[in-house]
This record gives C-alpha cells, structure tokens and sequence, in this order.
C-alpha cells in the first residue's frame, strides 16, 4: 500500500549514502527452526551505530549493528551466527530457540 | 555491495521488476540480475525457480555457497468496475498488502466519494493499462457484466501473465465469454485460466461476501498457485 510506512532498508541505505554516511547492509541468508525474521531481512547499518530494519525482531540487532561497525571500518564483510544463547559464543541469542546466518556487508561507494 | 548495484537495485524495485541479487559469500562477490536478464545467467535455473514464490535462499556450488536474493514486487489488484462489490473488495485487499487500483470508465460509478483511499481510474481499462501494463505480481478481477469494459482488461491480463485473472458472471455468461475472446483469434492465450464465476464456492450471498470469496480465490493464487492451477484444470 502506498501509505503504508513499511521500512524499506534498502531505500534508507541509498539516502544514507547519499548524505555521505558510510554503511554496511546485513542480510538473513538462513534460518534453522523457528527464526524471527524470513531469510533476506535487511538491516542498514551507518558508521555511528544507528539502523533501520530488522534480522531479528530484536534478539541480535545490538551484535550485528557492533559488528557491521567493524565491517565498517575494515572495508570486508563478514559471516555471523546465531543460535540459542548458551550454545554459541555470543553473547546475544535467540530465545525462539532457532538460529539464524547474517552475512554482514559494507557499502562501498 | 557498491553504491550503483544498491541503486540499480532500487531502480528495478519501484519499477516493479523482479530482481535477483547473487553473492558469492566465500568472496563477497555480487551481480544483479533482472527479470529481463534471467535467462543468460548461469544460475538462471535457480532463479527461475524462485520468482514465483519470491523466496530467497542459499545455493550449494562447485565454487562454494552462493546466496539468491529474490526481490518480488508487491502484489497489486486491479479491478475492472467501480461496482458494489469492489467497494467491499478494495480494503480487504488492502487490508492484506495489495496494492489496489480501480478502474472503470463510468464517471458515475467510479467516483472519489466512493473509493476513498484507493486508486480509482474514470477511464477506459485501454487507457489505463497503456500507461501502467499488467504482470506476472498482479491480480485482475474483472466485475463489470459489460463486455465493452471487460474484454480488453481480460486478454490483456492472460497475455501479462497475471497470477490470477477472475471474471464476475455465472456459466452461460463465461462461455459466450470465451467464444467471443476465442474469435479474436489470439493464440497463445488460455482462456481456461479465468476464474469464472469468480470467487470460491463458498456460498456468497452479498457484495461484501463475493469480495471475500474473490479475495481469497487471489490469495490462494499467490500463495499455492499450484494447487489453483490443478483447481482450475479439474473444473
């Protein structure tokens, strides 16, 4: 729906870009189990830390924003997983109980 | 991802083009690949696979795993006749994520009191469809009973590969139908793909209960087209 105020990620990160902020796009390439978020969920990311969109309702988005900050800064992207909490080594997890793969990519201008 | 795939990308989106986008995730190596461009791809087969459903997904290769990023457009309804019935269709339909446009040449008919928050055209479908063509992501229910009105939405939706194609009108009215479409003398056209009458046989007995029965005709179109194709070719 035209009204409708839907976040389009992929929009934010042309205008972002446009207005000189330097970004990376995180995008669910798989999930296993019941993921928040369907497979190709985009988060937009900019250099200070601010986003839009969402990989996981929630869950994550605090050790993808850190992380794309990183790809950020390294000019490389990079491959992230999730899982419950306790069986992975990051901090953060999913408490569906699924697991999901975030491939984390600057946008290079 | 650089900055002119990123825009390309959104080109191709608000032009309501399919895309795909494929990552070599091993490399970070990426290509854009429109609807028009499928076919030369090496992974077109893949892709071809998934414009249907919309459904992105890794690949296994000889080269490593590769991501298909599939951009659909939204789903769009156009409905041919600013009748009682599509007073009641058009915010359901919106209700469930159509983009949905009116059309109908009948000044009287297709007023702004009556359609508000929608897109409604006063002009002929002709006019209309010259400027914003069908394709494969729409829906065409088409609930005039005037052949003048109908007709050219109809052949022009079955040529666009609209993912449903309905017509408001019991058996009789569908037969002639297709024997007057059949004289134009088109070929590779399947009549047999109008759904008509139009809407699940769920009994409807007012416009507000044909517009849920036509909407959920086009959701199961869109989501288990196979099951609405095997529908259609057992009627």
């Amino acid at each position: 729906m035209a009204e409708s105020p839907e976040i389009d990620p992929l929009a934010i990160a042309q205008t972002w870009q446009k207005d000189g902020r330097a970004i990376a796009l995180a995008t669910v390439v798989e999930t296993w189990g019941s993921a928040p978020r369907p497979v190709g969920s985009h988060l937009v990311i900019d250099q200070e830390g601010n986003f839009e969109g969402s990989v996981s309702g929630g869950c994550v988005e605090g050790a993808v924003v850190f992380e794309a900050v990183d790809a950020i800064e390294s000019g490389k992207p990079k491959m992230l997983e999730f899982g419950v909490a306790d069986e992975t080594a990051w901090e953060v997890g999913l408490s569906c109980g699924g697991r999901i793969r975030v491939y984390v990519e600057p946008v290079t201008s | 991802m650089d900055s002119e795939l990123l825009q390309r990308l959104n080109i191709a989106r608000q032009s309501r083009k399919a895309v795909a986008v494929v990552t070599h995730l091993a490399d970070g190596q990426k290509r854009l690949v429109v609807e028009d461009d499928i076919a030369g791809d090496p992974l077109a087969e893949q892709i071809t696979q998934r414009l249907r459903s919309g459904k992105s997904g890794i690949v296994e290769t000889a080269a490593g795993e590769i991501f298909i990023q599939m951009y659909v457009p939204p789903p769009r309804l156009v409905i041919i006749g600013a009748v009682h019935i599509s007073q009641a269709l058009y915010p359901m339909a919106q209700a469930c994520g159509f983009d949905v446009t009116i059309i109908d040449p009948r000044t009287a008919f297709a007023t702004p009191e009556r359609f508000q928050n929608v897109v409604c055209h006063a002009e002929w479908p002709e006019e209309v469809l010259k400027r914003q063509p069908l394709d494969a992501f729409t829906a065409l229910a088409v609930v005039t009973h005037d052949p003048k009105i109908d007709d050219f939405p109809l052949m022009a939706a079955l040529d666009a590969g609209c993912f449903y194609v309905g017509a408001l009108g019991g058996r009789k009215t569908n037969a002639k139908r297709v024997d007057r479409l059949s004289a134009t003398g088109v070929d590779g056209v399947d009549l047999d793909r109008i759904c008509a009458p139009i809407g699940l046989d769920i009994g409807a007995a007012n416009p507000a209960e044909i517009a849920v029965a036509v909407l959920a005709q086009i959701v199961e179109a869109l989501r288990k087209p196979n099951v609405a194709l095997a529908s259609e070719q057992a009627a």
